[in-house]
């Protein structure tokens, strides 16, 4: 008779189904980080010298700093002295000015990716700005937007072309100096994305941005600042891939969301790198800052993730609560298979009156996975009639797996209202049995219980990444139950 | 003209662990049969229904069971329940976060397309459920409920003939499904479960107690004592049970039992 422990383990034993390696040729800089590198990367980036200084600063403020321990997450030590910083496909040195010239086989990469990048982005209503290993390969839809004033383009293109807005916000939310990781990023980071969105305009489009990591032993440090200016709005989506390589590799990016008065920003997380195979060799070590700083009055910044790659996932998508009445939201499903660990959650800080923040976190832990979510609501004196909601759930898949929940709460002003819940519950056998007898298959039981685990975050995502983000949770999960 | 024949069960033995728990079951359901499974608690009536529908926990040491031609054991669950065998369980099991109706849908589809037919669009789907609800008069809020979560012991056993109703198996086993249901509730499920007869198909009502007898009047009757039928009769015995308890079944002397207690395939 077959077992429900072997249903669930053929679905989890599912390989990866992006871990094809292209061809292209890199050019890289000598592996190893020093003043020389950080000159070289910005010579190659015909930098001005204020991101020169810059990246210096970070430098000579990184190698003071120590990595950070207290992530419930475990890994060997990182040589950072093998990592190369820079690699720039080679048939883009001069890059591309359109589509047409952009090389096929990066083309077919993308295909692979299934990321939509030539005409049928127009229908899907896609502006995608691609990002292969470290520099910004095709923009599409520019000119659209730049009708309505909105800036959308590669960071390093910003950096020429957008130099008082870089000034200006660059570090404004996460400073150089911020964390081991952010600092690192700052120092090395070789590009990303801007966007700017100008007063009163609402982004009529979903823009979207496929990262993937393709050299091997590169590190990816890209670098992302979106501004919204008052009273406007843009979705923004974010999606992750990255080859299948027996070594790990490092990923440590900065995102910094800027939202003046009235206006808001939705920023969608999927992220799918290379969790590493069933042993737990291989795989992203995903070290990210990403934070949001609602500067206006009634701004709102809204997170949403759904993580299921990554051998180690380390970030905490975080709203600084500054303008009065501003709202700050978190929406979080974090996937562990095998022996990812996943150390992940939000930091809420209020500081405008009546701010408010909603956080709800889904944590699924299969195998060997280990699961933590790590939150903080924090409420500074001057901040009135507060409110806070967080809910915090794990689904546990296995008896091999562990979710660690650890909520810090700082309150200091009396009129604020925060409430905490959490749950945990596991995926039985006899839910499994209960499935299995009215027909439907352990793979679909499983996918259908998870999926409802995660209704009340998927539904925050945009319609079509929703119906990826499923199936890429049925993907990751498959073979989990026991 | 012959019945069919759906379900033959020969010298079943099975064991939780070490201990035995079936030892030699011999039962034979045809289509358009009602059969009543009794006992006292701990006989095995529970786990010959949790066998046959595929539960895992059990290993089979002896015996053989066919379902409409086909060897039962080898089926997985799912594939046994695509072939039109369901069972009412006794505990249902609580799915948070997947709505009922969703739910039922899948497993509608599942069989659907296990059968070679098409999905059942939306439309022809909410209105069979709508009719099948009227069945066993059940609160139509349940059906955007999750899956038996937060639902009272009779709303979940009531679920249970409701699916059983949208889902229409050729062999139904009613296991304990009067527990937790008071007596108007009992009516309604027993009620249900007579509408769903057809001359294709057939239950097996797994009970402890008579009272459920009163409404589903069963063709046979079957008293299973430490994992072995020890006697069948008609709905009478039954009633007698209700009477005289299953003492004097289990102090009977082997020699006079009715029913075989070795299968010719022993041999």
């Amino acid at each position: 008779m077959p077992t429900t422990t072997n249903d669930i383990q053929s679905l989890v034993d599912q390989e990866y189904k992006y871990g094809f390696v292209t061809d292209i040729e890199s050019e890289t800089v000598p592996p190893g980080l020093n003043e020389e590198i950080i000159r070289l990367i910005s010579v190659k980036k015909h930098e001005p010298d204020f991101m020169l200084e810059w990246r210096l600063n970070a430098y000579r403020r990184w190698i003071t700093m120590k990595e950070p321990k207290w992530p419930h997450v475990h890994y060997p030590p990182i040589d950072y002295q093998s990592i190369i910083y820079y690699a720039a496909p080679k048939s883009n040195a001069d890059r591309p000015k359109s589509l047409d010239e952009v090389s096929p086989e990066l083309l077919a990469i993308y295909d692979k990716l299934g990321v939509p990048l030539q005409e049928r982005e127009i229908l899907a209503g896609v502006a995608v700005d691609a990002v292969l290993d470290s520099v910004s390969v095709a923009t599409t839809f520019k000119n659209k937007l730049s009708e309505l004033g909105i800036i959308f383009c590669s960071f390093s293109e910003a950096v020429q072309e957008h130099l008082d807005l870089i000034k200006q916000y660059l570090g404004s939310v996460v400073p150089y100096s911020d964390n081991f990781f952010a600092t690192l990023n700052s120092a090395v980071f070789t590009d990303g994305s801007f966007c700017y969105i100008p007063p009163g305009v609402r982004c009529p489009i979903e823009l979207s941005t496929y990262f993937r990591i393709n050299a091997a032993a590169t590190g990816q440090f890209e670098r992302t600042l979106i501004i919204a200016d008052k009273g406007s709005y843009v979705s923004y989506l974010e999606g992750c891939t990255a080859p299948m390589r027996d070594e790990n590799q490092l990923h440590a990016a900065v995102v910094e969301l800027i939202a003046l008065e009235d206006a808001e920003i939705k920023y969608s997380t999927v992220q799918n790198w290379y969790p590493g195979d069933k042993e737990g060799k291989g795989g992203i070590y995903n070290f990210v800052t990403k934070r949001g700083r609602c500067i206006g009055a009634r701004s709102k910044i809204s997170w949403t993730q759904v993580e299921t790659g990554s051998a180690i996932t380390w970030k905490y998508p975080s709203v600084i609560l500054q303008g009065e009445s501003s709202v700050g939201e978190f929406y979080s499903v974090a996937l562990t298979n095998n022996y990812q660990q996943a150390d992940t959650g939000t930091k809420m800080i209020h500081i405008g009156k009546n701010t408010h923040s909603t956080i709800v976190s889904k944590g699924i832990a299969a195998a060997h996975g280990q699961n933590t979510y790590r939150g903080l609501v924090k409420v500074l004196r001057g901040a009135d009639n507060v409110r806070n909601y967080s809910q915090c759930d794990s689904l546990l898949i296995g008896d091999q797996c562990g979710a660690h929940t650890f909520p810090y709460l700082e309150a200091h002003n009396r009129t604020a209202q925060i409430e905490h819940e959490a749950s945990t519950s596991k995926i039985g056998e006899d839910q499994i049995f209960y499935c299995k007898q009215r027909g439907i298959s352990a793979e679909d039981a499983v996918s259908m219980i998870v999926n409802g685990f995660c209704k009340q975050v998927l539904k925050e995502l945009p319609m079509e990444f929703a119906v990826e983000a499923q199936k890429l949770l049925g993907v990751s999960l498959e073979g989990s139950v026991g | 003209m012959e019945k069919e024949r759906l379900l033959t069960v020969r010298n079943l033995h099975a064991k939780a662990g070490d201990i035995d728990i079936l030892q030699g079951v011999d039962l034979t359901v045809n289509a358009g049969e009602v059969h009543a499974l009794m006992g006292p608690n701990g006989s095995g009536k529970s786990t010959l229904a949790q066998i046959l529908a595929g539960r895992d926990q059990y290993e089979v040491t002896e015996g053989e069971v066919i379902y409409r031609g086909k060897n039962l054991l080898e089926l997985a669950p799912e594939e046994r329940a695509c072939e039109g065998l369901f069972l009412a369980f006794q505990y249902p099991v609580e799915i948070p976060g997947v709505n009922n109706t969703y739910f039922l849908k899948a497993a509608l589809n599942a069989i659907r397309k296990h059968r070679g037919e098409e999905d059942l669009d939306a439309v022809d789907f909410l209105a069979l459920v709508k009719e099948r609800l009227q069945l066993v008069e059940m609160d139509p809020s349940l059906l955007s409920r999750p899956v038996n979560e937060g639902f009272s012991g009779g709303e979940k056993k009531r679920n249970e003939i409701f699916q059983m109703a949208v889902l229409e198996p050729i062999l139904a086993i009613l296991d304990e499904t009067d527990s937790g249901l008071d007596i108007d509730a009992l009516r309604i499920v027993a009620a249900g479960v007579n509408r769903l007869k057809r001359p294709d198909n057939a239950t097996v009502v797994v009970t402890h107690y008579q009272r459920l007898l009163n409404y589903i009047v069963p063709d046979f009757v079957h008293v299973l004592i430490d994992g072995r039928i020890v006697k069948s009769g008609d709905k009478n015995l039954a009633l007698e049970l209700e009477n005289r308890g299953y003492d004097w079944l289990e102090e009977q002397p082997k020699g006079r039992r009715k029913t075989p207690q070795r299968g010719a395939l022993v041999s």
